[in-house]
């Protein structure tokens, strides 16, 4: 009897490899990465080249002990700090949510009824800005909002202010860059929701007696909750841990969970610490993740 | 609150025989002059017409034509470029659709995708701040007015196209609008289907008396929902009247072409008498005797339509010298209830012919036979453009 190629007995074949692939990308680098973390955020901290204890100990009497230090988890949840820090991240990564949602509907509503060659521009001008890097626009931001930046000359030229704004290194900086950075990430998925929308229906509603801003609550903003909801998650989840924005916009008060992390880990090389702030972060956010989730399944199965 | 059950339903009006040949009769929708330009283009050009109340009148014509945006000018989703429309003695100028006491029910049927059945059929009463019993009781009868009451909890989604289309017609219909307007309401069902729903939306317009004015490029459609059609063309109505009016007394090749197949010979008159007419016509290669008279300049070019099914086929001579013609059968389409010859006359012209089949057992007429055609004096329609 002839023999099926190898691939084939291990249960591989073409399709099967490309399966794999995303995978192994998974694997490499998420899976193994945060088991690496896991794994630190159990250690003590040492003065040694990585600055933690190994968790795996195999003696002379060939015993292999595991020591599993949970002083870092005890610590976050007696030290008040961290709390602070958390909520605060919850509260500027919610209000930030917001405003992206105030700015970013009306613009991806006006993107979706545009006509469709102008629509294409319009769409390019929302991703134009991902061909910078991020830290260079945070940058462009300081030198707009300081003292003597462009914002204030020009309004003190104007002569409607008499002496600069203070306006880098408040929350209002912070929040201005990262509704700035986040904004695409809410526009892009609420358009393509909005873009499959039938627009008579909005004519059925006028023709049923609603005014055009009745139309608008009964009809496009309930048919676009799906969009809503998972623009939102794009901007709040990653905005909670974000910790570039609030360091270069924020000052020295912004206290934000992912500049904890980055402290302990760097200023206070406070490995395991960090990584259990880290592993707690990740934990708070897989939640929302999931609703996400499960709103891109609903969204691309059509259901309504 | 007790609600006075369906007190304030229009008892049903029938159509008075005919009133728009009655130049004392009230029009219920007047289109005075309207004209609606898009850049350099005229969807609709100078269009005047008066629809009666409790008539179905439909707009026919070919996609472009400028119905539908004449029908959208109607429910306020268009604006005139000029002239005005009036429904009930009131200028509609500048009057949203929100506000007029009309509804449409539209060709993708619109229904909101989020609401279910009920929900649908609701929205127009809350929207006008229906009191709630009275909302429920009437959305409850429009459902049993269109088969749907087992269906009031589904969403849009979960019902075919024709319980959709139901739905679509009862959420227009609910808020008893002075004028329903229709844009392709049987587009979308396949056939059996719509032969169906044609008899249905008349008996539920004969039941509730609203006025309907329907825009469809099915003829079909037409002469069987309306009780006067609207054929349009180029942003013009080209004629309207009656379906059998429009049949059998096109006043233009293109109205005559339009509607049903036809044969149209071109032709010079060369006797013109107040009682008859005869025609030459190089097309047909014989002449075309007319029993009626009509108005046209001597030697003027003519052009006489003949219906297929008023073309008579044989293969023994007929009597006379005009309204014959012979030619070779060049193809055969059998359709069961009736038949479909094409004859190739020795001038190279095409005659559509149909046929009933009466009998079982005919003398069947093959491929390639030589037959003659001939016509009554009275069939011809002559129209002079």
């Amino acid at each position: 009897m002839r023999r099926a190629p190898w691939s084939q007995r291990f249960g591989l074949n073409g399709r099967g490899l490309v399966v794999l692939l995303p995978y192994l990308w998974l694997l490499l680098f998420f899976v193994v990465p945060f088991v690496i973390v896991l794994k630190i955020s159990f250690a003590d901290i040492d003065l040694a080249i990585p600055p933690y204890t190994s968790l795996f100990q195999w003696d002379e009497k060939n015993v292999l002990s595991i020591k599993l230090n949970f002083n870092n988890y005890v610590f976050l949840f007696t030290n008040e700090l961290y709390f602070k820090a958390l909520l605060n991240s919850l509260k500027v990564a919610l209000i930030s949510t917001l405003f992206c949602l105030l700015i970013g509907y009306p613009m991806a509503y006006g993107i979706a009824r545009a006509k469709p060659a102008t629509r294409n521009l319009l769409l390019l001008l929302v991703i134009l800005p991902f061909w910078t890097s991020l830290l260079l626009r945070v940058y462009a931001w300081i030198g707009l909002l300081k003292a003597n930046g462009v914002i204030n000359n020009i309004l003190m030229a104007l002569g409607l202010i008499h002496e600069p704004l203070a306006m880098l290194y408040t929350p209002f900086a912070m929040y201005v860059g990262i509704v700035y950075s986040y904004l695409p990430f809410l526009i892009l998925p609420l358009y393509a929701n909005l873009e499959k929308m039938d627009w008579q229906l909005l004519e059925a509603a006028e023709d049923l007696g609603c005014r055009p801003w009745q139309a608008f609550y009964k009809i496009t903003l309930p048919l676009s909750r799906n969009g809503i909801l998972a623009g939102s998650m794009l901007v709040f989840i990653p905005a909670v841990g974000e910790f570039v924005i609030p360091a270069l916009l924020g000052g020295p008060n912004a206290l934000m969970i992912g500049r904890i992390l980055w402290d302990e880990f760097f200023s206070n090389r406070a490995w395991p610490v960090a990584s259990a702030v880290a592993i707690l972060l990740l934990l708070l956010l897989v939640p929302f993740m999931m609703w996400y989730q499960s709103i891109q399944a609903r969204e691309s199965a059509g259901a309504k | 609150m007790a609600v006075p059950a369906g007190s304030a339903t229009n008892p049903s009006q029938p159509v008075k025989a005919a009133p728009w040949k009655d130049p004392h009769a009230k029009a219920y929708v007047q289109i005075d002059r309207v004209t609606k330009s898009f850049g350099d283009f005229k969807a609709v050009d100078d269009i005047s017409l008066k629809i009666y109340k409790g008539e179905i009148f439909c707009l026919l014509g070919a996609s472009g034509c400028g119905k539908t945006t004449l029908l959208r000018m109607l429910g306020g989703f268009e604006t005139p470029s000029s002239g005005k429309i009036f429904i009930d003695g009131e200028d509609m100028t500048g009057v949203p659709p929100y506000e007029r006491p009309v509804n449409m029910m539209f060709q993708s049927y619109a229904l909101f995708p989020h609401m279910s059945v009920e929900q649908n059929v609701a929205f127009g009463l809350k929207q006008d701040r229906v009191p709630k019993a009275e909302i429920k009781e009437r959305v409850a009868s429009m459902l049993e007015l269109v088969k749907l009451s087992d269906f009031a909890m589904r969403k849009p989604h979960q019902l075919s196209g024709g319980q959709r289309q139901r739905v679509a017609l009862a959420r227009a219909l609910v808020k008893r609008p002075k004028l329903l307007l229709l844009d392709e309401p049987l587009g979308a069902l396949d056939k059996k289907l719509r032969e169906r729903t044609q008899f249905e939306l008349i008996s539920i317009q004969d039941k509730l008396g609203v006025t309907f004015v329907v825009v469809t490029h099915d003829q079909e459609e037409a002469m069987t929902l309306a009780s006067r059609i609207g054929v349009m063309n180029h942003g013009e109505i080209v004629q309207a009247g009656t379906p059998s009016e429009i049949y059998e007394f096109p006043s233009s090749k293109f109205v005559a072409d339009f509607i049903g197949s036809v044969n149209i010979f071109e032709g010079k008159l060369i006797e013109d008498e107040p009682e008859y007419v005869r025609i030459g016509s190089e097309e047909l290669g014989g002449t075309i005797y007319v029993s009626h008279g009509i108005s046209a300049a001597p030697e003027a070019t003519v052009w006489a339509a003949v219906r297929p099914e008023k073309v008579f086929m044989s293969t023994a001579p007929p009597e006379g010298p005009d309204n014959v013609v012979r030619g070779a059968v060049q193809d055969i389409a059998y359709l069961g209830d009736l038949s479909i010859y094409l004859v190739k006359l020795p001038t190279g012209k095409i005659v559509r012919v149909t046929q009933p089949n009466t009998s079982r057992h005919a003398e069947a007429i093959t491929w390639e036979q030589q037959v003659y055609l001939s016509w009554d004096a009275t069939s011809p329609v002559v129209v002079t453009r």
